[in-house]
C-alpha cells in the first residue's frame, strides 16, 4: 500500500504530468475549433465562388439600335382579317399562308442594314460577319414583331438586342485574349466590331431581363432563360404542396394521436424512417417504372415529377409533424377530453391548431428539399431539352436543378459557367427564402411549453 | 499545513479548507451571501438546510466544480492548504485531483467496474505499470468495501451494479487518486435505507484518512455521520457547530426552527 | 364535360347537401328543444351536415375515378374488337402503335402518311365511344349522388350518431394516408423486384453480382452480343467515393459537433450551428457544378504541384465534395446525441481532476459511441445514394480501380446514364437499372435500419 506516503507523491506526480495534458487540451481545442472554422470557411468559399461566377450573368450585353423595317425587303401581303362570310377554317388557311410567307423574309438582312451604319470600319464584303454580332434569337424576335403588329413595316424602332453570347463572352473578358486566333470563338473583324461598340457606347452591359422571361434555346444560346423551369418547378411544388403536406399531416395525426402502439406502427415508424434516409434516386426509377411504364403518363412532365417528389417529401413532412405532435403536453389532450370532447375532436380542435407552427415550418423545409432535387427527375426523362414554357403540368417541361444540370453540359462553357452559376444563385435564393420563412414562422408562432 | 490560520475556537485542529467572504452568482442572482467557513482536517462536516439554500453551490465551490457552468461567478477566498484556490495559477485539474467529490446520482462511468477505478490514477499518471495500478483498484474498492461484492467481476460493467453499490464504486473512484478532501453531494438521496446504512458506516471508516464534507437534506444521517454540522439558510451559514451541539442546543431560532421541522 | 367539371361540380354539390343536412337538422334539434316529447339529438346539426355531404359525395367520386380508370381500356378492348384483321391480332408495341395512332387521328392531332379508310373508321368509333362513355359516366355519377343525397338525408334524425359516423370516416382518410407512405416502400421493392427478375432473363445473376467488367453496349440492333454487367466495378467505384467523403465529413464533423457542444461560447455556437447546417440544405447538383469546375481543377492542380497525377474529375474530387455536403449530417447528428450524454458522467470525470478534453475524449465519446456510429451509418447511406455529385465529378470511367485519383463510376451515375428515357424497359441495358437500383436500395437499407435502431437504443438509454 502506497497510499499512506503518497500525498506529496500524488501532487507531485499530478503536477508532473498537468504540462503535457494541458497541451492535449489545448491541441485538441485547437483541432475542434479549427473544424469549426473549416466548415464554416467551406461554406463560405461555396458561396463566394457561386456568386463570383454568377452574378456577372445577371447582367448581359446588349446593342442599341436603330432598326429600319425595310418594306424592301419585308415584302409582304396584307395581313389576313376574318371576314363575315368565311369560315374559321378558311381564315386559317390564308393566315398559315402569310405567316409563312413572313418566315422566308430575311431579317438578317434587316439586322445588318441596321448595324451597319454603327461601323466605322465596314466593307460590303463583310455583311455575313455583321449578324454575328446580334444573338439569333433577334431575328425571331422581329419577325414577331411584324407578326404581331404588321404596320410596323416601313417604320423605324429603336430597339435594345441580345449580343451573341460569343460576344459577351469575348466583351466580359471571360476569354484569354491572348489565345491563337483561331481559339477566340469570333472572327477578327467581329471582335473589333465588338470593341468598338462597346467603347462607343452602343454596347452596354444591361440587366439581363432574357435570364428570367426566356425559355432554354439552344439556337440562341444568348437568350436561353429560365422561364420554362421556373414554370415546371412551379408546377411540381404545386403538386408537392397539395398531396405530400395534406397526406403527410393526416398519416402523422393518425400515426401519432390515434394509431395503437404495436408491432405493426413500429414496423411503420421504421419505415417511414427509412424513407427519408432511401437516396432520391430509388424514387426516380419508382416513378420510372410505376408511373411511365405502368400508368403510361408522359414522359419529363412535371405531373410524374411531382408525384415523385411528393413520394420523396412525405417522410419529411410526417416526421416533422409527429415531432410537433409529440412536444404537444398530454395536459391540452386530457383537458378536452374531460370536457367531453371525442378524441377526434380533441386532436382537430386542440391539438392540430397548436402544431402548425411546426407543420408549416417542417412541411416549408419538405417543400425546399423537392425544389432542390435532381436525380429522380433524370430518371422521369426530364433531361431533355425542352424550348417552350410548359401550358400544363402533362407538357415537357424541366425543372430549375435540371436546367443546371443541362446547361453545365453545354460546350460553350466560357458562356455557360456563368450562366449556370446564376441559374444556381436563383435556385439557392429560392431555397434560401424558403428557409427563412420556415425560420420568421417558427420564431413568431412558436409556443414553449 | 505549514500555513495554520486558525481560528480561537478551534485552535486544537488544523484546519484543512478555510473560505472568507464567498459570495456566489448565477448571472445576476446571488445564490451564497458571504460565507465563512473552515473545514479542519479529518472531521466530517455537513450541511443541512432547506432545499434551495446554498449548500451544494458551496459544495461545489469548494473543488470548483462551479466553473462548468458559465453563468457562475465565485468571489471571496477560498484557501487549501493556505493556497487561494481561486487564484490564477491554481490548475483546477491539481485541485479536484486533492478535492474529490461524490455526486448525488450514482454516475458510474459506461466501462468496466476495474476502469472505473483506474480512470483517475490513468489520468493523472500515478501509476506506471499495471501491478501498481491492479493494488490501487483492489485498496480502492477494499476501503470502499466493494471489493468481496464485486472482484471476481472487476470486467463487467460499472452501470450494472444495484443503486447503492454504484455509490460505493464512485467513493471508490473518488478514494483512488488519494484526495485529502472528499466532497459528498446528498450522496444517499437515491439509495434505498440499507444502502443509505452501509454507506453511512463506510463515511465513518473514511474519516481516519480523508477529511469529508457531506451535504445532506436528511437531519438524522447529518447527525449520524457528522461530527460538525452547518446550517446553511438563504445563502448564508446561520451556525456551525458539534453536531450533538447543534441538534440539542440550537443557538438561533432559525435552526432550532428548521430542527424541529416548522419549514423545510 | 372533363372529368374536372364533373369533379368541380360534385364539389359544388357537397357544399349544396352540407346546408341541406345542417338545416334539417337544426330544424330537428330547435323542435326537441322546444317540446320535451321528441328525443334530442344525438349530434350536433354540422355533424348531420358533413355526413350527408360525404354521402353525397365520396360514392360519386369514388365513381369517377374508377370509370376514368377502367373506360380507356374498356374503351380500347372494344375498338380493337372492331379492328380488321391483320390489325386485330397484333399484340405489344405493334397494337401500341396502331392505336396511337388511331388516337391521334380522333383527337385531330398529325397522323404521318396517308390515312387509311379503317383508320378514319376506328377512330369515328373511337370518338363515339368516347362520348358514349362519357355520357354513361355522367348520368350515372348524377344518379349515384342524387341517391347518395336522397338516402343520407332521409336518414337525417336525432338519434342517428351522425358525429360517430363522421369520426370514423376521418380515421379511415387517416389511415389510408399513413398507408401510403407503406405502398411506397412495397412500390419500390416490388417494381424494382420484377424488373430485376426480367433482367436477370438476359444476364445472370452471377455474371452481375461478381462481373468485374461493366460494358453494356447500347446496341440498336438486336444481337446474340449483349455487352458486360459486372457489378464489381461499379461497386467499387462507389464504395471509393463514399469512403473519401468520410474520411473527409467524419473528423470535420465530429470534431466540429464536439467544439460546438461543448467548447463554443453560446453565442459562437447559434450562429455556427445553423451556418454549417446550410451546407445540408443546398441542393447537391450544386455541389456538383461546384466540384466540377472548382474543386476538381484546384485538386488536379494541386497534385501536380506535388507530382500527383490527380484526375480533375475523380473519385477524390467527388468524394471531397461529398464529404463536405455530408459534414452537417454527421455535425448536428453527434451534436443531439452529445448533449444528450448526462452531465453527471462529465461532473463525474471532472470532479476526479480530468482536464475537459480527457472527459470527452474518455468518457463521454466512448459514451456516445453507439449514437455516433449510428450517425455516421446514416451518412455513409448518404453517401453510397448521392446521385448529382458523383454524376458530374466522379469521371464516369466504370474501371476496376482502387485508386481514388482515377475518374471512376458509381451505381447511381450508371443508373441514371442507363435509364435514358426512351420508355423501352424491354432491353437488359435499360433493365440493369433497376437491378444497380434494387441494390443501391438493399445497401441503404441495411444501413439506414441498423443506424435508426442504434440510434433509437442509444436514445432510450439516456431517456
Amino acid at each position: 500500500m502506497s497510499q499512506d506516503n503518497s500525498n506529496l507523491t500524488v501532487q507531485d506526480k499530478v503536477v508532473a504530468s498537468l504540462k503535457r495534458r494541458r497541451r492535449q487540451e489545448k491541441l485538441f481545442r485547437t483541432l475542434g475549433l479549427g473544424s469549426v472554422i473549416l466548415s464554416l470557411a467551406l461554406v463560405a468559399i461555396l458561396f463566394i465562388n457561386i456568386f463570383s461566377k454568377g452574378v456577372p450573368a445577371f447582367w448581359q450585353t446588349s446593342m442599341t439600335v436603330e432598326v429600319y423595317f425595310d418594306p424592301d425587303v419585308i415584302r409582304i401581303s396584307e395581313k389576313p382579317e376574318q371576314q363575315p362570310n368565311e369560315t374559321f377554317e378558311d381564315f386559317d388557311e390564308r393566315l398559315l399562308d402569310w405567316e409563312t410567307q413572313l418566315g422566308f423574309v430575311n431579317f438578317n438582312r434587316i439586322l445588318s442594314d441596321s448595324i451597319t451604319p454603327l461601323l466605322s470600319d465596314f466593307e460590303r464584303s463583310q455583311t455575313r460577319y455583321v449578324t454575328q454580332l446580334v444573338t439569333s434569337g433577334e431575328r425571331h424576335a422581329l419577325r414577331d414583331m411584324v407578326m404581331e403588329d404588321p404596320s410596323i413595316v416601313g417604320e423605324t424602332r429603336s430597339l435594345t438586342l441580345l449580343t451573341s453570347a460569343d460576344v459577351d463572352v469575348w466583351l466580359k473578358g471571360n476569354i484569354d485574349r491572348s489565345l491563337p486566333d483561331d481559339q477566340l470563338q469570333l472572327p477578327a473583324v467581329v471582335r473589333e466590331w465588338a470593341d468598338e461598340l462597346h467603347a462607343n457606347g452602343h454596347i452596354q452591359n444591361r440587366f439581363s431581363t432574357a435570364l428570367f422571361m426566356n425559355p432554354d434555346s439552344r439556337s440562341s444560346l444568348a437568350s436561353a432563360g429560365l422561364a420554362g423551369a421556373f414554370v415546371g418547378s412551379f408546377y411540381m411544388l404545386l403538386i408537392v404542396i397539395f398531396l405530400a403536406i395534406p397526406m403527410g399531416v393526416a398519416a402523422a395525426i393518425y400515426l401519432e394521436e390515434f394509431a395503437p402502439k404495436n408491432k405493426l406502427t413500429d414496423i411503420i415508424e421504421v419505415n417511414i424512417n427509412n424513407l427519408a434516409a432511401v437516396p432520391s434516386i430509388i424514387f426516380g426509377l419508382l416513378g420510372a417504372a410505376v408511373f411511365i411504364n405502368w400508368f403510361k403518363l408522359p414522359m419529363s412532365a412535371p405531373v410524374v415529377g411531382g408525384l415523385v417528389l411528393s413520394l420523396m417529401t412525405l417522410p419529411t413532412v410526417i416526421i416533422a409533424t409527429r415531432a410537433t405532435l409529440r412536444a404537444i403536453p398530454p395536459s391540452i389532450r386530457a383537458a378536452a377530453l374531460g370536457l367531453g370532447a371525442s378524441k377526434t375532436q380533441t386532436v382537430f380542435h386542440h391539438v392540430l391548431p397548436l402544431a402548425i407552427p411546426g407543420i408549416l415550418t417542417g412541411s416549408i423545409l419538405g417543400v425546399a428539399q423537392a425544389l432542390g432535387e435532381t436525380a429522380p427527375l433524370l430518371l422521369i426523362g426530364m433531361k431533355s431539352f425542352v424550348a417552350s414554357i410548359p401550358q400544363s403540368p402533362m407538357d415537357q417541361a424541366t425543372a430549375l436543378p435540371v436546367q443546371i444540370y443541362l446547361w453545365q453540359g453545354n460546350e460553350l462553357r466560357n458562356f455557360f459557367e456563368a450562366r449556370t452559376s446564376a441559374a444556381i444563385i436563383v435556385l439557392l435564393m429560392l431555397m434560401i427564402s424558403l428557409n427563412s420563412l420556415a425560420i420568421w414562422l417558427r420564431r413568431k408562432l412558436e409556443v414553449r411549453w | 499545513m505549514q500555513n495554520s490560520q486558525s481560528s480561537p475556537d478551534i485552535a486544537s485542529q488544523q484546519t484543512a479548507i478555510t473560505a472568507r467572504n464567498v459570495e456566489v452568482f448565477y448571472g445576476d442572482t446571488q445564490a451564497i451571501k458571504g460565507i465563512d467557513l473552515d473545514v479542519r482536517n479529518n472531521e466530517v462536516l455537513s450541511f443541512i438546510g432547506p432545499s434551495g439554500c446554498g449548500k451544494s453551490t458551496f459544495l461545489r465551490c469548494l473543488n470548483r466544480m462551479n466553473d462548468t457552468i458559465d453563468s457562475c461567478r465565485v468571489t471571496g477566498s477560498i484557501e487549501l492548504d493556505g493556497q487561494d484556490i481561486y487564484h490564477s495559477s491554481v490548475d483546477e485539474v491539481l485541485l479536484r485531483a486533492k478535492v474529490g467529490m461524490v455526486f448525488q446520482k450514482p454516475n458510474p462511468f459506461p466501462k468496466s467496474i476495474y476502469d472505473n477505478i483506474a480512470y483517475g490514477p490513468k489520468l493523472h499518471g500515478l501509476v506506471e505499470r499495471k501491478p501498481e495500478l491492479d493494488e490501487i483498484v483492489e485498496s480502492s474498492l477494499r476501503r470502499a468495501g466493494l471489493w468481496e461484492e464485486v472482484k471476481d467481476r472487476l470486467n463487467e460493467p460499472g452501470t450494472g451494479l444495484s443503486g447503492g453499490q454504484q455509490q460505493r464504486l464512485c467513493i471508490a473512484r473518488t478514494i483512488a487518486v488519494s484526495p485529502e478532501v472528499i466532497l459528498m453531494d446528498e450522496p444517499c438521496s437515491a439509495l434505498d435505507p440499507i444502502a443509505t446504512g452501509i454507506i453511512e458506516e463506510l463515511i465513518h471508516d473514511l474519516k481516519e484518512k480523508f477529511t469529508i464534507v457531506i451535504v445532506t437534506h436528511n437531519m438524522q444521517q447529518a447527525a449520524r455521520v457528522s461530527d460538525r454540522t452547518a446550517f446553511f439558510h438563504l445563502g448564508e451559514v446561520v451556525e456551525v457547530s458539534e453536531t450533538d451541539d447543534l441538534f440539542t442546543n440550537p443557538k438561533h431560532k432559525r435552526t432550532e426552527d428548521y430542527i424541529t421541522g416548522r419549514y423545510g | 364535360m372533363s372529368n374536372l367539371t364533373v369533379i368541380a361540380v360534385l364539389l359544388i354539390l357537397m357544399g349544396l347537401a352540407y346546408q341541406l343536412g345542417t338545416a334539417k337538422s337544426s330544424k330537428q334539434a330547435s323542435r326537441a328543444a322546444r317540446d320535451k316529447t321528441t328525443p334530442s339529438m344525438h349530434s350536433r346539426p354540422h355533424h348531420h351536415g358533413a355526413l350527408v355531404a360525404f354521402w353525397t359525395v365520396a360514392p360519386a367520386l369514388l365513381l369517377v375515378l374508377l370509370w376514368s380508370w377502367f373506360s380507356p381500356w374498356m374503351i380500347n378492348q372494344m375498338l380493337i374488337s372492331q379492328l380488321p384483321e391483320p390489325m386485330a391480332s397484333f399484340s405489344g408495341s405493334e397494337l401500341e402503335a396502331v392505336l396511337r395512332r388511331v388516337h391521334n387521328v380522333a383527337g385531330n392531332f398529325v397522323a404521318a402518311g396517308v390515312l387509311a379508310d379503317w383508320e378514319m373508321q376506328a377512330a369515328q368509333y373511337y370518338q363515339e365511344m368516347r362520348a358514349l362513355s362519357q355520357a354513361i359516366m355522367v348520368a350515372a355519377v348524377s344518379a349515384t349522388a342524387a341517391a347518395g343525397l336522397f338516402l343520407s338525408y332521409r336518414q337525417v334524425n336525432p338519434q342517428l350518431r351522425a358525429r360517430n359516423a363522421m369520426e370514423r370516416v376521418i380515421k379511415a382518410v387517416l389511415i389510408a394516408s399513413s398507408t401510403v407512405a407503406i405502398l411506397t416502400t412495397i412500390g419500390i421493392v416490388l417494381s424494382m423486384v420484377g424488373e430485376t427478375l426480367r433482367f436477370f432473363q438476359f444476364v445472370s445473376p452471377m455474371d452481375f453480382f461478381f462481373g468485374t467488367t461493366w460494358n453494356p453496349r447500347f446496341s440498336t440492333v438486336g444481337g446474340g452480343d449483349q455487352g458486360e454487367f459486372g457489378l464489381l466495378p461499379l461497386l467499387v467505384g462507389t464504395l471509393l467515393v463514399a469512403s473519401v467523403a468520410l474520411l473527409v465529413a467524419i473528423p470535420l464533423g465530429l470534431l466540429t459537433a464536439i467544439y460546438l457542444a461543448e467548447y463554443a461560447p453560446s453565442r459562437l455556437r447559434s450562429i455556427a450551428k445553423p451556418v454549417i447546417e446550410i451546407l445540408a440544405g443546398i441542393p447537391t447538383i450544386v455541389y456538383g457544378f461546384f466540384a466540377l469546375v472548382t474543386v476538381g481543377p484546384f485538386l488536379a492542380s494541386l497534385g501536380a504541384s506535388v507530382g500527383l497525377d490527380i484526375r480533375a474529375t475523380s473519385a477524390l474530387t467527388a468524394g471531397v465534395v461529398m464529404g463536405i455536403m455530408i459534414i452537417p449530417f454527421i455535425s448536428s447528428l453527434s451534436d443531439d446525441i452529445l448533449t444528450q450524454v448526462p452531465k453527471a458522467l462529465r461532473d463525474g470525470s471532472l470532479g476526479l481532476g480530468a482536464t475537459k478534453s480527457e472527459t470527452i475524449r474518455k468518457v463521454v465519446l466512448p459514451a456516445a459511441l453507439p449514437g455516433i456510429s449510428g450517425a455516421v451509418l446514416l451518412a455513409a447511406s448518404r453517401a453510397v445514394g448521392e446521385t448529382m455529385i458523383v454524376v458530374l465529378a466522379a469521371g464516369n470511367s466504370p474501371v476496376l480501380t482502387a485508386n481514388p485519383f482515377e475518374a471512376v463510376s458509381t451505381m447511381t451515375v450508371t443508373i441514371v446514364n442507363q435509364l435514358t428515357g426512351d420508355n423501352d424497359f424491354s432491353s437488359p441495358q435499360s433493365l440493369v437499372a433497376f437491378a444497380l437500383g434494387l441494390t443501391l436500395f438493399a445497401i441503404t437499407l441495411v444501413l439506414n435500419i441498423i443506424a435508426l435502431l442504434i440510434v433509437r437504443k442509444f436514445r432510450e438509454q439516456y431517456d
